[in-house]
């Protein structure tokens, strides 16, 4: 199938506050395809969860055209309930009455659709076993998302959206969520996911998405974002060249004209840079010259929370212009 | 290929609605509480204190306990409907389950209709319950010739005070304002209904005011076929019509208003919080 999943043009998404009507989306442009991990990162208020509120067809628009397989989430009658058979919610409220009992919901979710996995599958998958007949309202916070999780795939979706997912997840829990997440992966289910946690969308998404203000950022494969957007932290251990002082002043100025940034983590030179290669070059000559002892190099590359905070930090500074 | 399989038949998932909302009711004590248990015990009570009067209404003379239980009996078909729903479905919301629900491919009239036919099967219930206890403590006789004017009576109505819970529902920002509003509707409405009070002689405003009101018609068509002179066998059109127009304007208001989704700053926002704190 060559037409996307989800097709997002120029999306425009306004609510109205006591301050008057802000504008949450400002022409955001998005297309995930058929069987893509995608994670829309991005600060509270940046816009994600009403993205993908509009998305879910739970927010209207100002402007733009969405289609989720096709069919705009707005869509009314038989198109509607064709949609939502397709597709799968985890809302960050979890909507089920504290009355009933795991089991009691997935049965009743699942026979709405019209080709709903077995119960025992979803409760293996998800791993209810060990509450699917405790009370809902008597669940920990971590096994309630489990089962939002659950009757979020019961009717077997063709695509899946899930706003922060593993929050208040334990990290066992939130392992068995990503286990989850990417053996739909591997079924073709299509994943749209928005969380806070970097870690999480490097780990799952096949592409990242980073909205700031209602726009998108950057958007790319989680390792091309992290060799284009960051600076590296190169370590080093100084010998034979004075006290620490005296190295970081020689550093310093051997380093002039360079971009960069020198701390201390125990006796290692930490400098963080984007032009790896000049610093090396640079530093070996000047030891080379001076005699000075370099040993343990290692250069690390960004994670992708740098590049997150980096990309943020500059949107700030540029704010901070107007 | 998925595509090609249908989507289960409505009636199924309509009883399967209904009856999770049935299971719903029993698992909350308050909703038992409010609706059978309180109003037995408020019978109990009346009817320990009002003696042996007569009550006089145009086809004759009731004694006054089975006046009062028959009264009560169609009070309970009221709380089971319009208070039950206008007090859960706003918990409901805020709660998110509405808005779970409308994420899923279930029609809404399926969902709506679940929570009505659960709401009219506890109020049929709380009936037969109360004029059991009337026929087994205060001489309340059931004339086989009176039950089909009955049924259809606790039907129609019973349905219309669902369609305007439903209203309250809609209109009501938060699951806390909504319990205030739907008593406040229901018990003045009761005091000038004949419900705990027989009204003998009221002002003549208050008794015109009773009898457009929704309630009043809904008592005086419960007892009409229960009368103990002269029961009728056919159900009051003229009461059960003032009902049905109050349903369908209920039902109007909330198609119009009906809202899935708590409102900003409600309900949702405090316990969103809480769970961040938790």
């Amino acid at each position: 199938m060559t037409s996307p999943a989800i097709k997002v043009n120029d999306l425009v998404v306004e609510y109205m506050s006591s301050q008057g009507t802000i504008r949450a989306v400002n022409g955001l442009d998005l297309s995930i395809a058929e069987g893509e991990v995608y994670a829309l990162l991005g600060e509270n208020g940046a816009g994600k969860t009403s993205t993908v509120e509009v998305l879910e067809g739970h927010r209207s628009r100002v402007g733009g055209q969405v289609e989720i397989l096709g069919i705009d989430p707005t869509a009314g009658g038989s198109r509607r309930r064709e949609l939502r058979d397709q597709i799968g919610i985890v809302l960050q409220t979890s909507g089920i009455e504290p009355e009933i009992t795991p089991r009691e919901a997935l049965t009743l979710f699942g026979a709405v659709y019209r080709n709903p996995y077995s119960l025992s599958e979803v409760v293996e998958r998800v791993g209810l076993g060990d509450f699917v007949d405790q009370r809902v309202g008597s669940l920990s916070g971590g096994q309630r998302r489990r089962l939002d999780l659950a009757v979020a795939v019961i009717g077997r979706p063709r695509v899946l959206f899930l706003d922060e997912p593993t929050t208040g997840f334990d990290p066992s829990a939130r392992r068995n969520a990503w286990e989850l997440v990417r053996s739909l992966h591997a079924d073709g289910t299509t994943i749209l996911l928005t969380t806070h946690y970097l870690e999480e969308a490097g780990f799952l998404a096949d592409r990242v998405g980073v909205i700031s203000r209602g726009e998108m950022l950057v958007e790319g494969p989680p390792r091309e974002l992290q060799q284009a957007h960051g600076r590296s932290v190169m370590s080093v251990e100084i010998a034979g060249a004075g006290s620490l002082s005296d190295v970081e002043a020689s550093v310093a100025a051997v380093l002039d004209g360079i971009s960069s940034t020198l701390a201390w983590q125990g006796t290692r030179l930490l400098i963080t840079t984007e032009e790896t290669t000049k610093v090396l070059e640079r530093i070996t000559r000047w030891a080379l010259s001076t005699g000075a002892d370099l040993s343990e190099w290692s250069i690390e590359r960004p994670s992708l929370e740098q590049v997150f905070l980096e990309l943020n930090a500059d949107i700030d500074r540029e704010g901070d212009d107007d | 290929m998925t595509e090609a399989r249908r989507f289960p038949p409505s009636l199924p998932l309509l009883i399967r609605q209904a009856g999770h909302q049935l299971r719903l009711f029993v698992r909350v004590p308050v909703a038992v509480l409010f609706t059978i248990a309180l109003p037995f015990v408020v019978l109990l009570i009346i009817n320990a204190t009002s003696g042996d009067r007569l009550i006089r209404d145009p086809d004759g003379e009731w004694p006054v306990d089975a006046f009062v239980c028959v009264a009560i009996a169609a009070f309970t078909a009221v709380s089971a409907t319009f208070t039950n729903l206008a007090n859960m479905v706003p918990i409901r919301r805020e709660e998110g389950v509405l808005q779970r629900w409308r994420s899923t491919p279930l029609p809404v009239w399926v969902f709506v209709g679940g929570h009505v036919l659960a709401a009219v099967v506890i109020a049929a219930a709380s009936v037969v319950f109360m004029l059991a206890v009337g026929v087994a403590l205060y001489g309340v006789s059931v004339p086989m010739s009176s039950i089909p004017a009955l049924v259809v009576t606790v039907l129609v109505a019973t349905t219309a005070f669902a369609a305007m819970g439903m209203a309250v529902a809609a209109l009501v920002p938060t699951a806390s304002a909504a319990s205030g509003v739907a008593n406040a509707i229901v018990l003045p409405m009761a005091l000038i209904s004949n419900v705990f009070i027989p009204m003998e002689s009221p002002p003549t405003a208050l008794d015109i005011a009773a009898n457009l009101l929704p309630l009043r018609p809904f008592v005086d068509a419960v007892q009409a076929p229960l009368h103990p002179v002269d029961p009728t066998t056919v159900p009051q059109w003229g009461a059960l019509g003032v009902i049905v127009l109050w349903g369908v304007a209920g039902f109007a208001c909330a198609v119009r208003t009906f809202r899935w989704n708590a409102a900003p700053g409600g309900g949702t926002r405090r316990r969103r919080a809480a769970r961040q704190s938790g």
